[in-house]
């Protein structure tokens, strides 16, 4: 690689950090520096201080912890149980029902969300973190992971374990659980990622600050017509996003395996 | 026995399937076929009916035509840029792990997080395009307003977004491939950028086949940034399909006609999944 690949390298590097820069930028300085790049410019906390207080930001935060932990937590068991099934018994209408399941990785509940709001309101969900999370529980792409683990695990150990006296659900817990905790921690990142930033479904979903996760207090926060200025918005956003950066930066390598992980399927 | 602990054990996720994915595509299909029904005029069957109409909807036309667009204006920059990512970051450079880094954090952010970053760069007069244009003495633009540069400014963002996504799919590909092929290339004396193009490039397809129908998918599943930008304007000249199914189903209050648009997207992600999976099936074939 000789010395302009390099240069265009960082050149390339610079640029795609440069809009997270300048956000850090703005929201450190005072709003008349907003714009005008001094480095004497004096620091501040004010902007997060009043993105703080503009928007309930704490509350808005809740709904997110809660809403990703509900969803991963079902997710987890759901998924486990189905690929289980999939992967170790051999029953009635198996293949059909798989196919059946993985159509759910090209029709995801978003695409459906005219008929998936009426089955909200039928059920008295909507406005409800619970609403959000459900159409969202039940996970393809969980299930067919967690399958294709499951099926590279030796029967032997499974057998194993029969002998010994383990039921059904005690061999899943003992045996197939333990051995396939590398795919569950690449799918609870992926899984994590997608609910902390999915906006399109709770936005239809909620009314109410109560329940609205935190991209969408953020959209509704960093809408134009809100008034609101640069460096507020700048400061909201990164407590927005903070969570989910700090995490990334710290488990780099998990996080860029588990997404290719999950693109690849 | 076994019989009934297989679906014992399927039954809970079966039926959050069913009625979340199943039931309301079947339910879409059927709605299509009928008039939203209101107070007055109770909901009636029109059998192609909104058919018709979607094909006499100029919006529908011009939500398709920018789809087209906003997938063609970001996916094969994407894919250029992410296989030039994944060269760099491959290769001896100094400080690479933070180089891959910068490229793949707007992967993490949400995508309205970054609409509200990039707000700022497309603001007239205060914005940071419209600073650096005034340097050139150009006058304040309206980026996001005029429908000849709003289009371009939603791609910009987008490929921001995305590439670095992609690049780890060729980073991955690039580590798979035999470092022989290298060493032969270096004896035989070719130069780098004719290695690229008749060895790596060619062996790089099968990532770039799958990274091309991933992103197609994403294109037409990617609204988020509307919201925030332009809600579709100037004039619809940014409005996307999935973008117009909602306005039409939450702000129109037209769900019948909702349904028959969703219809039309279920087809087209249902095209490119079977485009997937026989991408898929050939990879398997060739291992």
């Amino acid at each position: 690689m000789n010395a302009l690949e390099k240069a265009g390298a960082w050149l390339l590097a610079i640029v795609w950090l440069a809009p997270l820069l300048y956000a850090c930028w703005a929201a450190f300085h005072p709003p008349a520096y907003a714009t005008h790049f001094d480095p004497a410019a004096p620091l501040t906390l004010a902007n997060f201080e009043r993105a703080w207080g503009y928007a309930p930001f704490a509350r808005h935060f809740l709904n997110t912890v809660i809403l990703v932990t509900l969803v991963l937590g079902a997710q987890l068991v759901l998924c486990t149980l189905a690929g289980y099934a999939f992967a170790r018994f051999e029953f009635a209408g198996r293949d059909l029902a798989f196919a059946l399941v993985l159509l759910q990785l090209m029709i995801m509940p978003e695409v459906l969300i005219v008929e998936n709001y009426r089955t909200m309101s039928r059920l008295g969900l909507v406005d409800t973190i619970v609403g959000i999370g459900l159409p969202y529980m039940a996970s393809a792409f969980g299930i067919f992971l967690l399958r294709q683990t499951f099926k590279t695990i030796p029967r032997e150990l499974e057998e194993a374990a029969r002998v010994e006296g383990c039921s059904w659900l005690g061999v899943l817990w003992r045996v197939y659980v333990p051995l396939a905790r590398p795919t569950y921690i690449a799918y609870a990142l992926v899984s994590v990622s997608y609910h902390w930033n999915n906006f399109l479904w709770p936005l239809i979903v909620t009314n109410s600050v109560e329940t609205r996760p935190l991209t969408v207090g953020l959209a509704i926060f960093g809408a134009p017509e809100s008034g609101v200025d640069w460096s507020v918005i700048s400061a909201g956003t990164l407590m927005a996003v903070a969570p989910l950066l700090f995490a990334f930066l710290l488990f780099q390598r998990q996080f860029m395996q588990s997404f290719m992980h999950a693109g690849i399927k | 026995m076994k019989h009934i602990y297989g679906w014992l054990l399927l039954t809970p996720a079966a039926i959050l399937l069913v009625v979340f994915t199943h039931y309301p595509a079947v339910a879409t299909l059927a709605e299509s076929f009928f008039s939203t029904g209101t107070a007055v005029r109770p909901s009636r069957f029109v059998g192609l009916g909104n058919y018709a109409a979607l094909l006499a909807d100029p919006i529908f036309t011009q939500v398709l035509v920018n789809n087209f667009w906003f997938a063609l204006g970001t996916i094969p920059t994407s894919i250029a840029l992410a296989m030039l990512m994944a060269a760099w970051v491959n290769g001896a450079l100094p400080g690479r792990a933070l180089v891959r880094l910068a490229y793949f954090t707007p992967t993490v952010l949400p995508m309205i997080a970054v609409a509200n970053l990039w707000l700022y760069f497309y603001t007239p007069q205060i914005g940071l395009l419209d600073q650096v244009t005034a340097l050139f003495g150009a006058g304040s633009h309206n980026w996001l307003g005029n429908p000849d540069t709003v289009m371009g400014c939603l791609v910009a963002m987008t490929i921001w977004k995305e590439a670095g996504f992609f690049m780890i799919f060729y980073l991955a590909a690039l580590q798979a491939l035999p470092p022989e092929l290298g060493e032969a290339a270096r004896i035989e004396g070719a130069s780098r950028w004719y290695f690229f193009r008749r060895v790596t490039f060619p062996l790089l397809m099968p990532t770039t086949l799958f990274v091309l129908v991933n992103a197609t998918i994403n294109s037409f599943k990617l609204v988020d940034h509307l919201f925030i930008l332009t809600k579709g304007g100037p004039d619809n000249a940014s409005n996307l399909l999935l973008y117009y199914i909602y306005q039409t189903a939450f702000s129109f209050f037209d769900t019948s006609y909702a349904a028959t648009l969703t219809v039309v997207l279920l087809a087209l992600l249902g095209g490119f999944a079977i485009l997937q999976f026989q991408l898929v099936e050939r990879r398997v074939h060739y291992r």
